[in-house]
């Protein structure tokens, strides 16, 4: 039934676009509350976040647990360098992405060297590393005081605001981009190349893959997703400061990863709605708001460690070259 | 700031490094004898470390003795630890999940406990005052000021490590535990009852990690719901860097990591403090990546 679904979704792929499309751009004239539009904004925040991790956990099999981190790295790098070199927010964003993909490099370095737990012990000790800075370094990001005055982005001078609905299509639009970029990589042969690092690297190596190059793009490419994801937040909250990245911050964007079903599109953005819904529903239960995620962490690995909507795609894959369409094994 | 002043202030880092580095040993076997086995970063061991401090402070807030308390909560939080090998770890190895759900299922485990803690109905999340472990004042040796906790602290986690110890390399359990870190399958294939070895395995560990948890809080005299998160990635990195699945590498590791802070935060500014054990894992990892006690060829998955 569900392969059906996914089938017809597949064949109507277009027209659902422009619907969609149609959708997020009239988000201003709905006359929603600012809760409402909060909430649509934060779900698509966390779905562009969840899709950038996913391209490490998810394709490459790659687990990071310090994603805060480059988080962390693009909102106060697209807010410093407004603030501080006054450059417009559209520059700004593009040049948070570049900071944090350079990190990713960076920090994609070790992933050579080490894999499994090691690598995600690694990428903690950055998350933890990132905040100590941010702390310390007062001259420049005002340490625990955090840094205020963060400009709103204007289009075509008009202020993008909350209240005007601007900032949650703008969000509605950038989770659309990452998303179609995802699916369109994990369709290519690069997410070809990161699955099959993923199930075996040294298949892959023998296969002519080469494995460090890609494991370095993956981990570039999800960190530019995730700066740019911290670059949009800082424009949204207008204020920063070290604790809004805490370690707590790449667990529940890893249970977006997690819950929806790793590797998908369909799996972050129920992920993330999740996520940002079970507060507003256990409302009461506020104080076991974290201890139900980590609940929830643990019953989805036992039961359903594919994650909620984790299925085997059925859609026919159409692989490059002369061959045509081939279709993968339909297994449930 | 005379020599002998200077003197003092590195010996007294050394000291007070040595006393912390070896309570930090303590946990990072918990992570060395789990990775050793099952190749899993467990960390839930940083919640099981909180959750064994929590027990103490609950029990001698109800008037118990800071002993008596910590002989009844040290079995308990290892059974809590057993208790998630059990039902939420155990159940995955069976059905041959990747190491990944494993690794998201402690991650899940270490958020629910620190979160049930600071849960306003059980702990708060504020920090709570901690008995403190120093009853006999400090001493004065060579104009180095030691209180009498730290000598507690190293004393009691060093005799804990010689306990583990001969347990890992001279009894009949230990024999069992180092052949299922040898091979797990065949471990299993030569009647070797594996699940249990790992159950009493997360169980030494959980033990461990609440007895350190309790040296850790009266040492500092203060204990908060995310005290173990911290602290257990510093544990697990002295493990690493001491050579993970080798017991004396644990402990190793766990010296040079507190002696390597305690100096940090005397030379560099407390600041540099927290951030340095990673900061010496990373540099290990890089130049060493076995960590300075690993035996060839332990493979790293």
């Amino acid at each position: 039934m569900i392969g059906r679904l996914e089938e017809l979704c597949w064949r109507w792929r277009w027209c659902l676009g422009l619907l969609w499309l149609g959708i997020a751009a009239s988000l201003p004239m709905w006359g929603l509350s600012r809760v409402q539009l909060r909430l649509i904004l934060m779900i698509a925040l966390y779905a562009m976040l969840g899709m950038g991790l996913d391209l490490l956990v998810g394709d490459t099999g790659l687990v990071s647990l310090g994603h805060a981190g480059f988080y962390a790295l693009g909102a106060y790098g697209c807010a410093l360098l407004q603030v501080r070199l006054g450059w417009s927010f559209w520059a700004a964003l593009a040049g948070a992405g570049v900071l944090t993909a350079g990190v990713g490099l960076l920090l994609g370095l070790p992933s050579l060297r080490l894999s499994g737990s090691y690598l995600s012990i690694v990428t903690l000790g950055f998350g933890e590393i990132v905040q100590m800075v941010l702390r310390t370094w007062e001259s420049l990001t005002g340490g625990n005081y955090g840094l205020r005055g963060i400009p709103r982005p204007t289009l075509f001078g008009l202020e993008l605001t909350l209240a005007n609905g601007g900032l949650p299509a703008l969000a509605l639009i950038l989770a659309t981009l990452t998303a179609l970029f995802c699916r369109r990589l994990r369709r290519s042969a690069p997410g070809r190349a990161l699955r099959a690092i993923r199930d075996d690297p040294l298949a892959a190596q023998m296969c002519g893959i080469p494995v460090p190059r890609w494991k370095i793009a993956a981990f570039v490419l999800s960190a530019l997703i995730t700066g740019l994801a911290g670059g949009f937040y800082s424009a949204v909250n207008g204020y920063l400061e070290p604790t809004n990245f805490p370690f707590n911050t790449s667990v529940v964007i890893l249970s977006v990863v997690v819950i929806g079903g790793a590797g998908t599109v369909r799996g972050a953005v129920f992920g993330a709605a999740l996520v940002q819904l079970l507060p507003q529903v256990f409302r009461g239960l506020e104080q076991w708001r974290f201890a139900l995620y980590g609940l929830l962490l643990v019953l989805v690995m036992r039961f359903r460690p594919q994650g909620v909507l984790g299925w085997r795609s059925r859609v026919s894959y159409r692989l490059p070259g002369k061959e045509g369409q081939c279709t993968y094994p339909a297994k449930g | 700031m005379t020599l002998s002043s200077a003197v003092n202030g590195f010996l007294g880092a050394i000291l007070g490094g040595l006393a912390l580095g070896m309570a930090y040993g303590l946990i990072a076997v918990g992570y060395s004898l789990v990775f050793g086995i099952l190749r899993l970063v467990n960390f839930a061991h940083g919640a099981i470390y909180a959750l064994g401090a929590y027990g103490v402070f609950f029990l001698t807030s109800r008037g118990m003795g800071l002993l008596p308390a910590l002989i009844l909560a040290a079995p308990l939080s290892g059974l809590g630890a057993w208790a998630v090998e059990k039902w939420a770890l155990a159940p995955l190895r069976r059905r041959g999940a990747s190491g990944m759900a494993q690794l998201v299922t402690t991650v899940g485990v270490s958020f629910l406990v620190q979160n049930t803690l600071s849960a306003e109905a059980v702990f708060g999340s504020e920090k709570q005052v901690f008995p403190s472990l120093n009853a006999f004042g400090s001493v004065q040796v060579f104009g180095v000021t030691i209180q009498s906790s730290q000598i507690i602290m190293f004393l009691a986690a060093m005799g804990l490590l010689l306990a583990l110890t001969w347990l890992v390399q001279g009894t009949r359990l230990g024999l069992a535990m180092r052949a299922c870190a040898q091979n797990f399958r065949a471990a299993r294939l030569v009647g070797i009852p594996v699940e249990a070895v790992v159950g009493l395995t997360f169980f030494l560990g959980g033990a461990c990690a609440a007895i350190a948890g309790t040296l850790i809080g009266g040492y500092y005299q203060v204990i908060s719901p995310t005290m173990g998160s911290l602290i257990g990635l510093k544990a697990f990195s002295a493990a690493v860097v001491g050579g993970i699945g080798v017991l004396h590498g644990a402990v190793a590791g766990g010296l040079v990591v507190g002696v390597g802070e305690c100096l940090a935060a005397q030379y560099l500014g407390s600041n540099v403090r927290d951030p340095m054990a990673f900061v010496l894992l990373i540099a290990i990892l890089l130049v060493r990546p076995r960590g300075l006690f690993g035996r060839e060829g332990v493979e790293k998955v």
